[in-house]
């Protein structure tokens, strides 16, 4: 990997874009989006996590390598919260007789 | 490897073929070590989901009991904390020493403040009986147990993550007495490289922290 180095605009402006989406975070929790509430506070999150792991975290320029590791994280975290919630979110929605 | 004639620095070591290749190794040890903290704290999170969705109308009234304004006022200093923590590494990166050291020390007082307003937060819970235990009281709902199981949850995710911060702050430490001493320089600085990649995964970890425990629920105006 031969070393980049960002400039120190691209951080101010990534910075500038992670205090818009945390005023947008705050001001979208008080609008009534019924269950979207919770859409919307996550996919800002992410957003602001993506930014956050892709400038200042340096993982647009690291080895491929390193972002197959971070992927295959995704991906077992995935499986950690998918598997979980299959059962969490579904008990009770078929009707267990005798009960 | 009696071919090996080469003097030992701390950008290369006698294991690795180049700087480039040592660099890399070091990055992807620190993002492994990361990674295990994502699994430790995806639980957490996973935790609060399904009690959550167990106890939705009281994690709702309890959520909106947190001060949100404090919150993103704290996430407003965490979040300058990560821009003068990359403006470090990027100190480090041009061997700008005098920068790296300003820079690391506004980071470290950064951390302090988010660490005082949080510890101001946990105060405001002693003192409303919010802290759960036998003094627990939460007005205004008929079930305190899931109101506690709220205020567990919160000081659990909170508690480790200021630890986190704390620890990091040790790093930061560490790093500026370094850093003033010009242990750093161009071609060796990976020690900022991989405390700069912790410092924003905490950093991340509150940037979830945050909408879940403070906003999620405050649509409902409870």
């Amino acid at each position: 990997m031969t070393e980049h180095i960002d400039s120190t605009k691209t951080y101010v402006l990534v910075f500038v874009a992670l205090v818009s989406l945390t005023v947008l975070t705050t001001a979208v929790a008080f609008v009534n989006l019924g269950d979207f509430s919770v859409v919307a506070a996550l996919a800002i999150a992410v957003c602001k996590m993506l930014l956050v792991a892709l400038f200042f975290m340096h993982v647009r320029h690291s080895t491929q390598l390193t972002k197959l590791v971070l992927a295959g994280a995704m991906v077992w975290l995935g499986i950690l919260i998918l598997l979980t919630l299959t059962d969490f979110a579904t008990r009770g929605l078929a009707g267990v007789p005798g009960r | 490897m009696a071919s090996h004639t080469r003097t030992e620095t701390l950008a290369l070591r006698e294991q690795f073929d180049t700087e480039a290749q040592q660099k890399d190794a070091s990055t992807l040890g620190m993002w492994i070590f990361l990674i295990t903290e994502i699994m430790f704290f995806g639980g957490l999170f996973l935790a609060y989901t399904v009690y959550r969705r167990w106890y939705a109308d009281i994690f709702a009234v309890t959520s909106s009991s947190l001060n949100v304004y404090i919150g993103a006022a704290n996430t407003l200093v965490l979040l300058s904390s990560s821009l003068t923590m990359v403006l470090a590494v990027r100190a480090a990166q041009l061997g700008k020493r005098k920068a790296l050291v300003v820079f690391l020390i506004l980071t470290l007082l950064l951390g302090g403040v988010f660490l005082g307003v949080k510890a101001y937060e946990w105060n405001q819970k002693y003192v409303e009986h919010h802290i759960p235990g036998p003094d627990f009281h939460f007005e205004g709902v008929a079930q305190q147990g899931p109101a506690q199981l709220f205020f567990s949850l919160y000081f659990a995710m909170t508690g480790l993550h200021a630890l986190h911060m704390v620890i990091g702050a040790g790093l930061l430490i560490v790093l500026i007495a370094l850093a003033a001493k010009g242990r750093f320089s161009a071609s060796y600085m990976t020690p900022v490289d991989v405390v700069g990649l912790y410092w924003h995964f905490v950093d991340i970890v509150w940037i979830f922290l945050f909408p879940l425990l403070y906003l999620i629920d405050r649509h409902l105006g409870r």
